[in-house]
């Protein structure tokens, strides 16, 4: 019990360390540039609490149940299952991580906030709610996708570039296309989408993967699967901006 | 006190729908290919109750803490008359300069004590065979971060399209590309997506949505977003560029060593 509790709080700390940047930035500027005291402090304080509260506990969550099944899935999936049922693997895996992820859900609601602020859809929390709804899922069928053709380019080890190069030329086509008022959100949630849950999940396949495979690295063959996950988003939100 | 825990309730019950795709898959592919009851059931069912109510403490403090502190500090470091400008003037990019110093700021100090941006230095020095050290790629992912955010406020101020800056930061990394280590590319590219953690994204994005409502003449949904894209390119650019910078350093002694990994 006594390690239980060591171990969270050294999840605390970790959490405080992810805000204390930002903490001692924003506090520099109160003193020294502003020179007066922040507003409605008592309240932000409270937030920040459940910040590193909800953090901690989500990370020993994730920790104690998530990591050690996806980890284990995503070894067992690249030694023993058939090519059809590891590429659904992969993306289920990206479709379901993307859909739980913290950031994604705030930057999403934000989003449909905005929009309906703007009057771009009605403002009312029902329309809002499933804009928000339809972005996130866009942004997760867009990672699964992503998972996809990543695993099959460590499959076929063909070079990173090609892929990365011709999404960007995606991007830039795309965008001539897309109405303006999505190019921001959709720029964004590319680099949203791959945080707290995604990350040690794909990073776990993509080792896993290049390391059964006989003659790839693990180092060079597993990496490059974040940043399909961070550019097909790009590319599948301005589509979902152009049918919305 | 007692609404504080209402909204938490109110907020878990939505987070269920939130975390449930991922419980199913997990569950329905461990029943089809594992074949049997994964070791420690009592242990990986806490940890789920942990996500659920984590990621619902976490949203509300969001929804408290991180997107307000990004918007008042939008709206501090907008307020004519701590700037010293008359409302009604029109909008000069050279009198936002604190604006670009506290983006620079953030995203150089939140940059920094990235844990994965630690973890994937660390494995650039082993990939590089220790060529490429962990610390000063941090840095320069970081002074990467700062430089691109700090020039995605300009682009809000100025109120220039987002796709320029972004096509420009892509036509740097692919020339970067062809120049750069081979080995050294895929985890360039991941960079840009591991630099930005889930508490810098509400705070980055209520940064850029309190400065596009700030200011005169800029719509949130037009110019607010963007300012997370920045983070996301400019790490490639600078990964590339201090690869590049140590073969060019390394090879001025001796004959280029890229073509050893292809």
């Amino acid at each position: 019990m006594n390690k239980a509790v060591l171990g969270f709080l050294k999840l605390i700390i970790d959490a405080l360390r992810d805000l204390l940047p930002i903490i001692l930035v924003i506090a520099f500027f109160q003193i020294v540039v502003f020179q007066q005291p922040f507003p409605n402090l008592g309240g932000i304080l409270v937030g920040l609490v459940c910040v590193v509260l909800g953090l901690a506990l989500f990370i020993q969550g994730l920790e104690m149940g998530l990591f050690p099944i996806g980890e284990a899935m995503a070894t067992a999936m690249t030694r023993k299952g058939s090519l059809a049922g590891l590429l659904a693997f992969a993306f289920m895996l990206g479709f379901g991580t993307t859909v739980a992820e913290p950031a994604l859900i705030a930057v999403a609601a934000e989003a449909a906030d905005i929009a309906g602020q703007a009057g771009a859809i009605s403002d009312n929390p029902d329309a809002k709610a499933s804009y928000a709804f339809g972005l996130r899922m866009t942004v997760a069928v867009s990672v699964g996708a992503a998972l996809v053709l990543g695993v099959f380019r460590i499959l076929v080890g063909w070079p990173i570039q090609y892929f990365i190069i011709g999404g960007y030329i995606l991007v830039v086509v795309i965008t001539l296309f897309a109405p303006p008022e999505i190019i921001g959100i959709a720029y964004d949630s590319g680099g949203v989408t791959t945080s707290t849950i995604t990350v040690p999940l794909v990073t776990a396949l993509g080792v896993g993967l290049a390391s059964t495979i006989k003659g790839r690295n693990p180092l060079l063959d597993g990496f490059g699967l974040i940043a399909f996950a961070s550019l097909t988003p790009m590319i599948f939100v301005m589509i979902f901006g152009m049918i919305a | 006190m007692s609404s504080f825990f209402t909204h938490v309730l109110g907020v878990t019950a939505t987070t269920v729908l939130d975390i449930l795709p991922i419980v199913v898959i997990l569950f329905v592919f461990q029943a089809l290919v594992i074949r049997k009851k994964p070791a420690n059931l009592k242990r990986v069912l806490i940890g789920f109750l942990y996500v659920l109510l984590g990621l619902s403490l976490f949203l509300v403090g969001l929804e408290d803490a991180l997107f307000p502190l990004g918007k008042t500090m939008a709206a501090m470091l907008t307020n004519p008359e701590f700037l010293g400008i008359r409302s009604g003037d029109p909008v000069r990019w050279n009198d936002y300069l604190w604006v670009y110093a506290f983006a620079a700021a953030i995203g150089f100090a939140t940059t920094v004590a990235e844990p994965s941006l630690i973890a994937v230095s660390l494995k650039a020095q082993e990939v590089s065979g220790g060529t490429l050290r962990a610390f000063e790629l941090r840095i320069a992912v970081a002074i990467g971060v700062a430089f691109g955010v700090s020039i995605g406020a300009y682009r809000i101020v100025s109120g220039t399209p987002l796709p320029y800056y972004i096509m420009a930061g892509y036509a740097l990394v692919i020339a970067q590309t062809f120049l750069a280590s081979k080995s050294i590319i895929p985890l360039a590219y991941d960079s840009g997506g591991v630099t930005t953690s889930t508490v810098t994204v509400p705070v980055v994005a209520a940064l850029g949505l309190g400065l596009a409502s700030a200011i005169p003449g800029r719509s949130p949904l037009l110019d607010g977003f963007g300012l997370i894209a920045f983070a996301s390119v400019f790490p490639i650019v600078s990964v590339l560029g201090y690869d590049m910078l140590i073969s060019w350093l390394r090879g001025r002694n001796k004959p280029s060593n890229k073509e050893k990994s292809a």
